[in-house]
């Protein structure tokens, strides 16, 4: 079914579609609301003024652009291909989440917005969040799976350092999903005052497209960088797979360069044979879900399953409708990397590069581990490391059995 | 009789409707359906559980939990609708639920099962007009009436589009907000019904928030229809098995305070 269009780079149509997948599948009540966004968003991409001020944040605030890194110790240990690292686990914050809650925010002022929710999983996105509303004070509402808030912790008190209000949510099975389900119940009651900052490239037409462009900081450095650090661009890309928003966040600017080719990693959480995985495109269904239509993990009924991942941050039933299409379209490849592989993976880039990586990432790196010895050494492999590992410590000690 | 007619006729009494919602799957729900019949309800909303609620407050939610931990699948929502006509052979009965367990074996799979459950109408939370294709034409096609939402966020802008296909009943939702919340001004409703009916000839039910007797009056005297929800489930998740003799009386209170008013659409 893959046709074979001229750019793979103008998605989504003007209804918010990506192919069959994204869309506007909200209640009405929210309708005129993502409408007014929609309209506000374009208004500020045509407007260099919100550019500018983006920019200069992500440089001076975030700490942009981040560097790209020749893993020299691992490649030696792997054997094979080059391998790079974007390295976004060094921004403000400690993970991409910030690029895209910046342009969020700025779109909350311009709209008058006085007030900001959103949901978050492993905290990441609800610490960044937190984060942006501090900076320009702004009240904020985190919505939190009550089983998360017990496995993230130093997340939630982060938050609350910054002022925000963290929500435990203890609806259905009290994660990423049930958060993001009271983050839209939140939204319909105060649709006058309040910004919604969707933490990943899903969620009702526009926020894929927003979260990507947002993201897609991302893929343009690091497509400059690859240029002028070897002269070329990278053979192969790989970034782990929650929403899927740091992925495409690298991916979007190399899609239309046909030599570069492309892995997102899904969770396989304890392996894709069982229930417990998060790979909502190699183990899922399409089906419609928080706003859009994409892959979900359901049972035949169309009830919504469970996710698991040792990574909180990947444990979501969904996933951003572009990677629906760009899966559909044989752009992109997919893969999944189960618990102990990305265990194994944390602890190789601790040892090998002194850097603690997030277990998001660390799915990503298990791949590369995985392809890199049969790739020929002067090929380049190019991973985002979209996060860094302080948060996970405390899971990792837990399943390595050290105690703290 | 037709699931148009059916419809039409619960529209066309001299008093206002009286429309009862209750979640498919929780508690007995035959004799649940049968109470508010006995009651004095004019059309049934029989909700299809789904894990995700996103609309619903916590007393639908929670009736949506109970059900599916009850073991509740769609050929069961299914077979409650369609033993519910063959015991009820004139009263309307209109599916409510969200988009995913609706459209999971295809819109077609789901019109034909819904038609031949002999339901005369859906309402699906999360298909707005936009994205009416994922659902509309195949049960236009079915002649089961598409029945949409309008809320207070629906300027006069967007109110044809949402007007367009649908039909059965206009479910105008009282407040910005999920169901079971907080009650809106009466002269809030009263302006917006009355703008709605200056649009369409469809009939106009308002929900959300109506709780009591007194609150169902008051909106009887300015609309078509009055929907009430979360405090049947209520009466449902106290009452367990002797929830149908709560449901009768409550169902009661409720349609003669409904009953009793003036016919705004006359
Ligand atoms: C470091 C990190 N990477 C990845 C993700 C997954 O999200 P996405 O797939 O949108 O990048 C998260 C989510 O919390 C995260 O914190």
């Amino acid at each position: 079914m893959a046709s074979n269009p001229n750019t793979y780079r103008n998605q989504p149509d003007e209804r918010g579609h990506f192919g069959d997948y994204g869309g506007r599948y909200v209640a009405e009540t929210l309708m005129p609301l993502i409408l007014d966004l929609e309209r506000e968003y374009r208004a500020a991409q045509a407007d260099p003024e919100f550019q500018r001020e983006f920019d200069d944040l992500l440089e001076h605030y975030v700490g942009r652009p981040s560097p790209l890194y020749f893993a020299e110790r691992l490649t030696e240990a792997l054997g094979g291909a080059q391998v790079w690292f974007k390295r976004d686990e060094l921004n403000h914050t400690g993970a991409h989440k910030i690029n895209n809650c910046i342009g969020q925010i700025l779109l909350a002022r311009r709209m008058g917005k006085t007030r900001i929710i959103a949901e978050t999983g492993a905290g990441q996105h609800g610490v960044a969040t937190a984060t942006v509303c501090a900076r320009f004070g702004l009240p904020c509402v985190i919505y939190m799976g009550a089983e998360d808030v017990k496995r993230q912790s130093p997340n939630v008190f982060r938050m609350k350092l910054l002022g925000a209000e963290v929500v435990p949510v203890t609806s259905g099975g009290a994660t990423l999903k049930d958060a993001m389900n009271e983050g839209l119940r939140d939204w319909v009651a105060n649709v006058h005052d309040t910004f919604y900052i969707i933490g990943t490239a899903a969620g009702p037409h526009p926020y894929p497209e927003l979260v990507r462009d947002f993201q897609s900081v991302i893929g343009r450095e690091a497509r400059q960088q690859m240029q002028d650090r070897i002269g070329r661009l990278p053979d192969l890309l790989v970034a782990a797979i929650g929403g899927g928003s740091n992925a495409l966040g690298l991916f979007h600017p190399f899609l239309d360069d046909p030599e570069v080719k492309m892995l997102g990693v899904e969770a396989a959480g304890h392996g894709l044979d069982g229930d417990e995985h998060a790979a909502s495109l190699l183990g899922g269904v399409p089906g419609v879900l928080h706003g859009n239509k994409t892959y979900l993990l359901q049972d035949e009924d169309g009830q919504i399953t469970e996710g698991h991942s040792i990574s909180a941050g990947l444990d979501y039933p969904g996933i951003g409708p572009e990677h629906a299409w760009l899966k559909e379209m044989e752009r992109v490849e997919y893969t999944a990397v189960t618990d102990e592989e990305a265990l194994e993976a944390f602890q190789l880039l601790c040892r090998t590069e002194g850097i603690i990586p997030a277990l998001e990432p660390s799915h990503a790196i298990a791949a590369v581990a995985k392809i890199a010895k049969d790739m020929p050494k002067d090929s380049v492999i190019l991973a985002n490391l979209c996060g860094r590992g302080d948060k996970d410590i405390f899971t990792v000690a837990e399943r390595l059995g050290v105690e703290m | 009789m037709s699931a148009e007619s059916r419809l039409s006729n619960a529209f066309s009494k001299p008093h206002p409707a009286l429309v009862c919602f209750v979640t498919a799957g929780d508690g007995d729900t035959a004799a649940n359906l049968d109470a508010l019949v006995e009651g004095g309800a004019d059309v049934i909303e029989l909700g299809m559980p789904f894990t995700d609620p996103m609309a619903d407050g916590p007393a639908i939610q929670a009736a949506n939990l109970r059900s599916l931990g009850a073991g509740t699948t769609t050929a069961d929502v299914l077979r409650i609708a369609r033993k519910f006509r063959e015991r009820h052979p004139e009263v309307p009965l209109v599916l409510m639920g969200y988009a995913n367990p609706m459209i999971r074996r295809g819109p077609e799979w789901f019109a034909n099962a819904a038609k031949e459950a002999g339901a005369d109408g859906v309402i699906c939370v999360d298909i707005p007009p936009e994205e009416d294709d994922a659902l509309g034409p195949a049960l236009r096609e079915r002649s089961i009436a598409p029945i949409r939402l309008a809320t207070p966020t629906t300027d006069a802008k967007r109110l044809p589009q949402v007007l367009e296909g649908s039909s059965g009943f206009l479910y105008y939702v009282a407040v910005a907000g999920i169901t079971g919340m907080q009650q809106a001004a009466i002269e809030s409703i009263e302006a917006n019904v009355s703008r709605i009916k200056q649009s369409t000839d469809i009939p106009v039910a308002v929900g959300f928030g109506v709780r009591t007797p007194e609150q169902a009056a008051e909106i009887a005297e300015v609309a078509d229809g009055v929907v009430v929800g979360s405090a049947l489930v209520e009466l449902v998740g106290e009452h367990g098995e002797k929830a149908p003799e709560k449901l009768r009386e409550y169902t009661a209170s409720l349609a003669k305070a409904v009953h009793s008013a003036a016919k705004a659409s006359a």
